[in-house]
């Protein structure tokens, strides 16, 4: 028997209807009906489709010209166990690659390091080696598909891998598409998978966008991310404000090392998370696009109309799943997903049910692409063209994301832009607050989330089998690792490692060297370990 | 619990991971409740995590994880705090754990294991009710 929450229409025990709030999940009040008087932008903020400042959506035709990529995140176990997953997906309809990397790969340890104790394989695969590398793109073209892989702090290594397994398999660089999610700052701020300090760490970021316009130029070095930083525990605001100071401080890095803003702007792209408030999400992500545009052609003089399109991935949002009656976060995750389309993103990740248990199971998985394919294909909704667009709710809700987006904006601008901002701790704070709040304000009942502070079952029903890793894996890696060392040629390996040391030194690129290092044999832990020792290793400030 | 002293509560993140949400609100929640805490921030080893337990002379470790590694990582904890003389500090977790990890976890000598969806309320309580002042 469900026991309901008291809010919102419900009566308290003395009769009294409770006062309602009607605010969105970030806590913003919502208006009870929209008008004519509540929209500030006008027709020229908001645009045609495909037209600065590209409100709308960045092309004329958007879906009907070009669906959005279905692209799954996944990577679990071996390097083989994701390639059979990665199969598996594009053989059901998914049209792009996502690669999960395990925590020791993302903080830039080998799975034979002792810091990997237990972790191997665990949260994502497992890549220590260029053969790894190998293995995990198997029997798949690299210039026959985009693929995204979610590291930041061995970036470089992972980059220069898989400019190295395309070689091996005869692809050029230059025919390689797919991001890299290498937005450092959002690692201080919300991943906090690191490796060195946050000014060497946007050094190397700027490395690779400059070695990436030259060498692999369909190639994104950087997708500006506000996922995490939203499932953190921020607020939409926060989430938008965040994510475009982190795009406004590598565009920055890059305008001092000499780059041309219309010729690496078209690469940047962005990753916005969709939770649960439709409304908010829908108007968050048409402000995003507002935003970014006026940002590069007023602030940064970019010419070009592509280097003012923000062209973004969103995912659902993991911290809204929930643990009790797991079957209803297929219907969380739809809802955000309608969101992320009726905002006209260019590719969705589709969470799947039981991932607030385990990494999903292929059935899971299934549900969760299937839920896209459903809105793609029965809902109609892809259709037209950006159909909210002109709803007084939808442009006031965009116009208010954008204005108070711009507070924070100014706000990092007077700290000296978000490098400071982050050393200073001040993103994180804001959020650690946000996540604090909304929390308390859950605890007390003023928000309610369906089978956890409210509809509560005594028996919670609908157990969904979870997907195991066995504990066997990480000793195979381990030896798998320690053979692959055994078998290359020392002082090839010493010499390379030797050469990115001396280029983080003295402030050349290092991506010349790392694909170089790569191509020796040295592992993403011995290149991590050349960061670590030249550049210092970033420790957590704790703040609480 | 004494009036004189507060109980004071070691929040742990062991492992890689970076998810430091629900370790930073059980850390400020404990501490509006009128604990102390010391948080020791992510990316520790269980080593660090014994270490700091000596050191601050806690009444209870909490540890938060969502890596997947909790069956390697929380085992050894309580062993090393074992071999530091710590056996009676109760030891209680929070992550992504499945229910039949629950049970193991249980058996390896961790007291409580909160879920997604426990209140921090729950968690107070829980201390409350199970933790001894060892000063």
């Amino acid at each position: 028997m469900a026991t309901n929450p008291s809010r919102g229409g419900a009566a308290k025990a003395d009769g009294d209807p409770v006062s309602p709030r009607f605010s969105t999940i970030s806590g913003s009040e919502v208006e009870e009906c929209y008008g004519p008087g509540q929209v500030e932008s006008g027709s020229e903020d908001i645009g045609a489709p495909g037209e600065y400042p590209f409100t709308r959506g960045v092309y004329p035709s958007m879906y009907r010209g070009k669906r959005w990529t279905m692209r799954q995140f996944a990577g679990f176990g071996s390097a083989q166990d994701t390639n059979n997953r990665f199969k598996y997906l594009m053989a059901e309809g998914s049209n792009g690659l996502s690669t999960a990397f395990d925590m020791p790969t993302l903080m830039g340890y080998d799975a034979d390091a002792e810091r990997a104790l237990g972790e191997v394989g665990r949260e994502g695969v497992s890549v220590s080696t260029l053969e790894d590398m190998e293995e995990l793109f198997a029997g798949i073209r690299l210039d026959e598909v985009t693929t995204s892989m979610t590291v930041n702090g061995s970036a470089s290594s992972l980059l220069a891998m898989y400019l190295g397994v395309a070689e091996r398999q005869g692809c050029k660089w230059q025919d390689l598409g797919g991001t890299i999610q290498n937005d450092m700052l959002k690692e201080f701020i919300a991943q906090k998978e690191w490796i060195c300090p946050p000014e060497p760490s946007v050094r190397i970021v700027t490395d690779m966008i400059e070695f990436c316009a030259e060498h692999a130029p369909r190639w994104h070095p950087v997708s500006i991310s506000g996922y995490h930083i939203r499932e953190a525990g921020s607020t939409a605001v926060q989430e938008l404000a965040f994510t475009l100071a982190d795009g406004i401080a590598y565009v920055q890095a890059a305008v001092e090392r000499g780059l041309d803003p219309d010729r690496f702007g078209p690469r940047l792209s962005f990753f916005f998370n969709v939770h649960n408030d439709f409304l908010e999400e829908i108007a968050k992500i048409r402000a995003a696009r507002r935003i970014w545009a006026r940002v590069m052609r007023e602030r940064f003089g970019a010419k070009t109309d592509r280097a003012c399109m923000l062209r973004t991935h969103a995912q659902t949002s993991g911290v809204s799943l929930t643990a009790q009656q797991p079957l209803n976060n297929v219907v969380r995750v739809a809802v955000q997903a309608l969101a992320g389309v009726l905002a006209g993103v260019q590719s969705l990740h589709t969470n799947s049910l039981d991932e607030t248990l385990a990494l999903p199971t292929e059935e899971a998985v299934t549900v969760a692409l299937r839920t896209q394919q459903i809105l793609a294909e029965e809902s109609g909704v892809a259709n037209t063209v950006d159909p909210l667009g002109g709803s007084w709710a939808i442009e006031a809700l965009t116009d208010r994301m954008e204005r108070e987006a711009m507070e924070y904006i100014t706000r990092i601008d007077d700290m000296g832009g978000m490098l400071r901002a982050v050393e200073i701790g001040f993103p994180q704070r804001e959020i650690a607050d946000a996540a604090f709040n909304f929390q308390m304000a859950s605890d007390a009942g003023e928000y309610v989330t369906v089978g956890v502070n409210g509809y509560r079952m005594d028996a919670p029903g609908g157990k969904v089998e979870t997907l195991k890793i066995g504990l066997d894996l990480e000793e195979r890696q381990r030896t798998r690792v320690i053979a692959f060392k055994a078998a290359r040629d020392a002082d090839a390996v010493r010499a390379a490692l030797e050469r990115i040391t001396s280029a983080a030194r003295s402030g050349e690129n290092v991506m010349p060297p790392v694909v170089e290092a790569v191509r020796a044999g040295c592992t993403v832990g011995e290149i991590s370990d050349v960061y670590r020792e030249v550049f210092g290793v970033y420790g957590d400030p704790a703040w609480i | 619990m004494s009036d004189e002293h507060a109980l004071r509560i070691l929040v742990a993140k062991p492992g890689l991971d970076g998810h430091d949400r629900g370790a930073k609100i059980i850390a400020r929640a404990l501490r509006d409740a009128g604990f102390e805490v010391i948080y020791t921030g992510l990316h520790q080893t269980p080593e660090m995590i014994a270490e700091a337990a000596v050191q601050e002379d806690v009444d209870a470790v909490g540890l938060s994880i969502l890596s997947g590694a909790h069956m390697t990582l929380f085992p050894k904890i309580i062993e090393l705090l074992r071999a530091k003389g710590l056996e009676e500090v109760p030891v209680f977790g929070g992550g992504i754990i499945p229910d039949e990890d629950i049970e193991e976890l249980k058996k390896a000598g961790v007291c409580e294991v909160f879920t997604p969806g426990a209140s921090t309320k729950n968690i107070v309580q829980w201390i409350k009710d199970n933790v001894a002042d060892r000063a």
